[in-house]
């Protein structure tokens, strides 16, 4: 059970570059999640789901640009740290290509 | 959101300390002290102004990193959680271990900033928890060694391990609490020192499996977890529930009812992270 600080700022990384990718248009609409169907409720309770919504919004929001800069350094920093053969870092590289890739 | 402090600063900070600085002492002293030997220094203009220039400039130089430094981390703030002294710290481990016979849970209030900890035994501070997770820590390894499984970079892996754990418990709660939209003047100092005077009972269980074997290990974990969990609801309830509720009278309502859980859930992840860090200590 060895977590280190390094392996939670990592896991934190990739949870929230996997909130950031949720598609507004392709995917969340679709199940009904998308932000222009929260307007519901004028009350003073907007209910878990609406702020889950807004939650994930503002996560995409602010780190669109920030997720795939902080991945690059990530995963060049895992490659220093780990010294291993070339195939290794070429399929880190290609990991974090793709995670790019979905920010689009 | 209530602002701890926000109006105290450093000319009133005799209100969270004792003013035991010695300013009046130390007045009397370079005087004492320059009148014999440095006389012949002191009456030279030049090392005059030399000396005044340079205790100006290191009075610049104080201030300057203080502000920088309460831009990240709030240390005003932060001080208001360490203003504690014995009489409250033995009478906040007696409640966090037995909390059956406290009554009065409400935190006090004066002129709508809470009170300082050392005025008031409900108020949370962090030098409970900090001292635990330090003396947690120390046991780990003190444990570890009695098994022959010591070694120095498995105090360092203890120690990460139980802050990471520290971090996202109060990272959930916070979510949770942002979730629900709880209007409370609960901060995050206050989350984490909620979330660390778990470690108190985790000392005493793996103190006394260390002392006294296995058994009774478990006993006094389930009695340091009870105690724990009673003492999560009792002050929680007051900070997350609504007035009605908190008194004790059925309010219905799904929001109330989402806070209830709430404040079980937070209360009951603690006897589970106690057993979790703990359990591998005493074999």
């Amino acid at each position: 059970m060895a977590f280190t600080l390094y392996s939670l700022i990592q896991a934190a990384l990739l949870c929230i570059n996997a909130v950031a990718v949720l598609h507004e248009e392709r995917f969340l609409s679709k199940i009904g999640w998308g932000v222009d169907q929260s307007v519901g409720g004028f009350g003073d309770e907007p209910g878990i789901k609406v702020q889950l919504m807004n939650l994930i919004r503002s996560v995409r929001t602010v780190m669109r640009g920030a997720c795939y800069f902080l991945l690059c350094t990530f995963s060049h920093f895992r490659q220093k740290m780990a010294k291993k053969k070339n195939y290794v870092t070429f399929y880190q590289f290609f990991y974090v290509f793709n995670l790019g890739l979905c920010h689009i | 959101m209530r602002l701890r402090n926000s109006s105290m600063d450093g000319s009133d900070g005799s209100q969270l300390f004792d003013d035991t600085s010695a300013t009046g002492r130390g007045q009397a002293g370079p005087q004492a002290a320059g009148g014999l030997p440095g006389q012949s220094l002191l009456a030279d203009p030049m090392s005059n102004l030399a000396m005044a220039y340079g205790s100006s400039l290191a009075s610049q130089g104080r201030e300057m990193v203080d502000k920088n430094l309460d831009r990240f981390i709030p240390i005003s703030k932060l001080k208001y959680y360490f203003a504690v002294d014995t009489v409250y710290v033995g009478k906040k481990l007696g409640i966090l271990v037995f909390p059956y016979m406290h009554e009065n849970w409400e935190v006090s209030y004066q002129q709508d900033i809470p009170v300082a900890p050392r005025f008031d035994v409900n108020a949370p501070d962090l030098y409970i928890p900090t001292m635990g997770f330090i003396t947690y820590i120390l046991v780990a390894g003190l444990a570890l060694g009695t098994q022959n499984r010591f070694s120095p970079e498995l105090l360092g892996v203890q120690a990460s391990s139980a802050l990471v754990w520290l971090i996202m418990e109060v990272l959930a709660v916070l979510l949770s609490l942002y979730l629900i939209t709880v209007n409370t003047d609960l901060t995050t100092i206050d989350l984490l020192a909620f979330s660390g005077y778990k470690y108190v009972g985790m000392i005493l269980g793996v103190v006394a499996g260390l002392l006294f074997g296995k058994l009774a290990y478990y006993l006094s974990l389930l009695w340091c977890c009870a105690a724990i969990f009673v003492f999560m609801i009792r002050t929680l309830r007051l900070k997350l529930l609504s007035e009605a509720a908190a008194e004790g009278k059925l309010v219905r309502g799904a929001r109330n009812q989402l806070r209830m859980y709430l404040t079980m859930s937070i209360a009951a992840a603690q006897p589970v992270f106690m057993y979790w860090l703990t359990y591998h200590l005493i074999r």
